[in-house]
């Protein structure tokens, strides 16, 4: 006896960190085919490629000399080293994957025929995630370098966003036009921040530029103001990019990776929403479009009636704002992973409050283990269709330029 | 051997009429293993992972519950449990192994092979399948 003639067994009976990212999300085509998704221009506002798949490519664009020997002599010489020379890649990330239960998040060591460095490699991977998810503009972000606000040496840090910026915008962008990037911002040295801007807002394809939020830097400073001037007048938005801590003193005390992720990804956006609105940056840079990335959506309501009722009470405390907080924080812009689902009502309240028709961006986040499809923007029923069409591109072509 | 919930007779509730497939032998699917098949052409192709527990096949459309992940080529991996000692105090994690779970490996939602059911919601359920296995041949019926 034979299996029948219309069954097929299926190549790979186990997803792993090896198999195709087209196998991975072939069933994301469902959904193109359901929801008609060709048929929308789609913009993944936040997605990543992992960094230290090519960083020995990346650390050859260090400018400094002495720094570029210490990495040198560290991937020589430190047994694990190759990839993590002058990293600060916090040990509790590689939790994410629950225990290989996610393959994608710890790795995709598929096969790239042809690619030749790890740049091509990159480009192929993020081709491979567009094209399975419909995507037309993938806004592509490191990984772990979202974690350089924690770097312990500060001047380290600015030098690995410069050389990795150098690196994305000669390696990565030339080589596939629809992949766009927001570029890290070397946040603790406000004049780098300056020369960073100046040296790549006018590079095809860079269409904004990051803070990799989680840091310990207030950003009402006024040693800020300067870049957030010349940000204004570029049109170029700046993007506020969240990012997991299990060693602050909040989430130190917590015994899981997914309580820390669950709140250190959302509280170290609200510590700079609240310094942001309170110190009343919207009110001196009206023009400055302002992005929150990948926070989720639950905490923004919040935000909004808690420093709304604090304010009518505080006003003093708040002089330059015109409006209450709330009125600011619903003209932001909000990436949409990973939204938070479970609750519909609450959901839908959500995006009501945030104005989401004309205020809210589809992100996917992949590879990440919490990563959306863009079915999950189709499928929500209390959107009409026009209001899924701006969230899954059309609000992203007005805020970029695209 | 059968295995449906609350009556269901598998994928494709309102798909043309059913239809029985020979997926394969007996022994290409062990105990705690799996076997993942497309059944049907076109629109109404189905793919169905099938797994044996306990000496007792059961069967799956390959679709998660939550975003419509390949649940069924996920790791197959036991549920883990908190002990606690008679204070209540933990005693750390442990596997159970009396309990057989797949896990989605889009986002990790793992369901309880035996019920195709999320340990900690029900109602996230995978669809179920109906799967026979007579004379050393399993089928499905979609």
């Amino acid at each position: 006896m034979t299996i029948d003639d219309g069954v097929r067994r299926l190549p790979t009976q186990q997803i792993t960190t090896h198999t195709d990212s087209r196998e991975i999300l072939a069933n994301a085509a469902r959904d193109t085919e359901r929801y008609g998704l060709d048929d929308y221009f789609i913009v993944d506002v936040d997605s990543h490629h992992v960094e230290l798949d090519s960083w020995p490519e990346i650390l050859e664009y260090l400018e400094s000399p002495v720094l570029k020997d210490t990495a040198h002599q560290m991937m020589r010489n430190w047994p694990q080293a190759s990839h993590l020379a002058l990293h600060n890649h916090p040990p509790g990330l590689t939790m994410q994957d629950v225990s290989g239960r996610i393959p994608h998040q710890a790795s995709l060591a598929e096969e790239t025929p042809g690619a030749a460095s790890g740049a091509e490699r990159d480009v192929t991977l993020v081709r491979r995630a567009m094209d399975a998810m419909s995507i037309d503009v993938q806004v592509v972000f490191p990984q772990p370098m979202l974690e350089t606000g924690l770097h312990p040496q500060p001047q380290v840090a600015s030098a690995l966003l410069q050389a990795y910026n150098r690196w994305f915008t000669s390696q990565i962008l030339p080589r596939e036009p629809r992949v766009k990037t927001m570029l890290g911002l070397p946040f603790e040295d406000p004049d780098a921040c300056l020369a960073t801007v100046e040296e790549f807002a006018d590079h095809p394809g860079v269409i904004g530029f990051l803070v990799t939020s989680q840091r310990h830097a207030g950003v009402h400073r006024n040693a800020y103001m300067p870049l957030y001037r010349v940000l204004e007048e570029r049109g170029l938005p700046i993007g506020f990019h969240a990012g997991p801590n299990q060693a602050d003193s909040m989430t130190s005390t917590m015994n899981r990776f997914l309580s820390a992720h669950a709140m250190s990804f959302v509280t170290c956006n609200m510590t700079h929403m609240t310094n942001w609105v309170i110190n009343g940056i919207p009110e001196r840079f009206p023009g400055l479009k302002t992005i929150w990335i990948e926070s989720g959506l639950a905490w923004v309501p919040f935000m909004m009636q808690r420093l709304d009722h604090e304010y009518f009470m505080r006003q003093s405390d708040a002089p330059l704002l015109t409006r209450p907080p709330s009125h600011y924080i619903r003209e932001m812009y909000y990436t949409s992973q990973p939204m938070e689902w479970t609750d519909a009502a609450l959901l839908e309240s959500t995006l009501r409050a945030i104005d989401a028709p004309n205020q809210l961006m589809y992100s996917s986040d992949w590879p990440h283990w919490d990563f959306d499809v863009p079915g999950r923007i189709a499928s929500l029923p209390f959107l009409d269709d026009h209001a899924k069409r701006n969230i899954l591109g059309e609000t992203a072509r007005k805020v970029f330029g695209l | 051997m059968t295995t449906t919930l609350d009556g269901s007779t598998g994928a494709g509730g309102t798909a043309p009429a059913a239809r029985t497939y020979d997926v394969g032998a007996s022994d290409e699917v062990a105990e705690r293993g799996r076997l993942v098949v497309t059944v049907g052409h076109g629109a109404d192709a189905v793919t169905v992972g099938v797994f044996r527990f306990r000496d007792r096949l059961y069967a799956y459309e390959n679709t998660c519950a939550h975003q419509g992940g390949p649940a069924c080529q996920g790791r197959i991996v036991s549920r883990v449990r908190e002990r606690l000692d008679d204070e209540r105090r933990s005693l750390g994690l442990v596997f159970d192994d009396s309990v057989m779970h797949v896990v989605c490996p889009w986002h990790g939602f793992e369901y309880d092979v035996t019920t195709g059911r999320h340990p900690g919601r029900p109602d996230y359920a995978l669809r179920p399948v109906t799967v026979a296995e007579e004379g050393g041949r399993i089928r499905v019926t979609v």
